[in-house]
């Protein structure tokens, strides 16, 4: 299980790369925005993906919409963390297609629970 | 304007052409006099709008020193807040990563002296064996001293990291109040100027995502998710 993990903060990718470690989930890369994140996620291996919304260069949810429109990707589950809150984004997300929408500061518990539920949904 | 002068202008051909002096000269002087109050009334109306300029300069020049000196300043200030509380959270995760590994390894070496001191207490154990427990309990006390100062001198970085939290919070507040003063003079010359901002324009200063939900600024509105329970809610309304 590969994990890409995309956040414009070094510090947030970290915490949430611990948190997966935590997890068990062991095997992580890194982007800092869409932009890095698309040609990483073309190269193929990549499991699952969590991305902020709020990024310079590509923000997540276009990152988002050019997953769910690449064939090769399009199954791929994305999980969104974000500070992004207003219900109108929410929403927007879910329209996009992402499978799991956790706001920052988020809890391990949270982040687990999420993780959790979009496997099982996966595997079910 | 134009019809009476139009009028008084024909009325004075009409008087030139009859002749009659005293018609037409009447007439020459209320088109002078209807110039002069003219010339009064945009005279009146520059020097309205020279006071106000006077007025609003002092205003202006106090935005100007700001938009110069003290936005730069506040931005710079910004990015000193996003620099330290970076650095802070950066080594608080450098020593939890060095330390998880060290934790976990004595939790380890617990949990399997535990199970072997079990044993000897069920007097299960020979004797050889049991001289090889007092030896690794013996290295397990050992080990326990060194990683436990390893502990204890990376809490005591984790602590010192959090000095972050002091400075910040009063570089920040110092910007507030700039924005504050910021705020006061945009008023008055917004008020000086007597234009009123179309209502589409306020909309525009946003940036276009909102960010961060800030507590009591942000959530007036209700049209935001303020826990992760809210989130929850409106994706399964939505059928997640």
């Amino acid at each position: 299980m590969k994990i890409l993990i995309v956040d414009d903060f070094s510090t947030m990718r970290r915490i949430v790369k611990n948190l997966l470690k935590d997890l068990g989930f062991t095997n992580t890369v890194e982007a800092d925005d869409g932009k890095t994140a698309l040609p990483i996620l073309e190269k193929g291996g990549i499991d699952f993906l969590v991305t902020d919304w709020n990024m310079p260069g590509m923000t997540g949810i276009d990152l988002l919409k050019a997953v769910r429109a690449n064939p090769h990707l399009s199954n791929l589950p994305v999980l969104m963390v974000t500070a992004e809150a207003k219900r109108e984004q929410i929403i927007l997300a879910a329209q996009a297609g992402v499978n799991g929408y956790v706001i920052k500061p988020f809890t391990a518990a949270t982040l687990k629970e999420k993780i959790e539920k979009i496997f099982e949904r996966i595997d079910g | 304007m134009k019809t009476d002068l139009l009028l008084m202008a024909r009325d004075l051909v009409a008087a030139l052409e009859k002749g009659d002096e005293a018609s037409s000269d009447e007439i020459l002087d209320q088109i002078a006099g209807l110039r002069e109050t003219q010339l009064f009334k945009e005279i009146g109306r520059l020097t309205r709008q020279l006071h106000d300029t006077m007025v609003s300069f002092s205003v202006d020049s106090k935005i100007a020193a700001m938009a110069e000196h003290d936005i730069p300043d506040a931005k710079e200030r910004l990015h000193y807040v996003i620099a330290m509380t970076e650095q802070a959270a950066d080594k608080t995760l450098t020593v939890v990563e060095n330390l998880l590994p060290i934790s976990q390894e004595l939790n380890d070496q617990a949990d399997q002296l535990a199970a072997k001191w079990g044993r000897f207490l069920d007097r299960e154990m020979p004797f050889d064996e049991f001289k090889a427990m007092s030896t690794e309990i013996a290295q397990h006390f050992q080990q326990s001293r060194g990683a436990l100062e390893q502990v204890q001198s990376g809490l005591t970085d984790i602590l010192m990291a959090q000095g972050f939290q002091d400075i910040t919070g009063q570089i920040i507040r110092r910007v507030i109040d700039l924005v504050q003063e910021l705020e006061i003079s945009m008023v008055k010359l917004i008020s000086i100027s007597s234009r009123k901002m179309a209502a589409g324009d306020t909309a525009a200063i946003h940036a276009e995502l909102p960010g961060p939900v800030v507590p009591g600024v942000d959530d007036k509105d209700g049209d935001v998710a303020t826990s992760q329970v809210d989130v929850d809610d409106l994706l399964s309304s939505l059928g997640f």
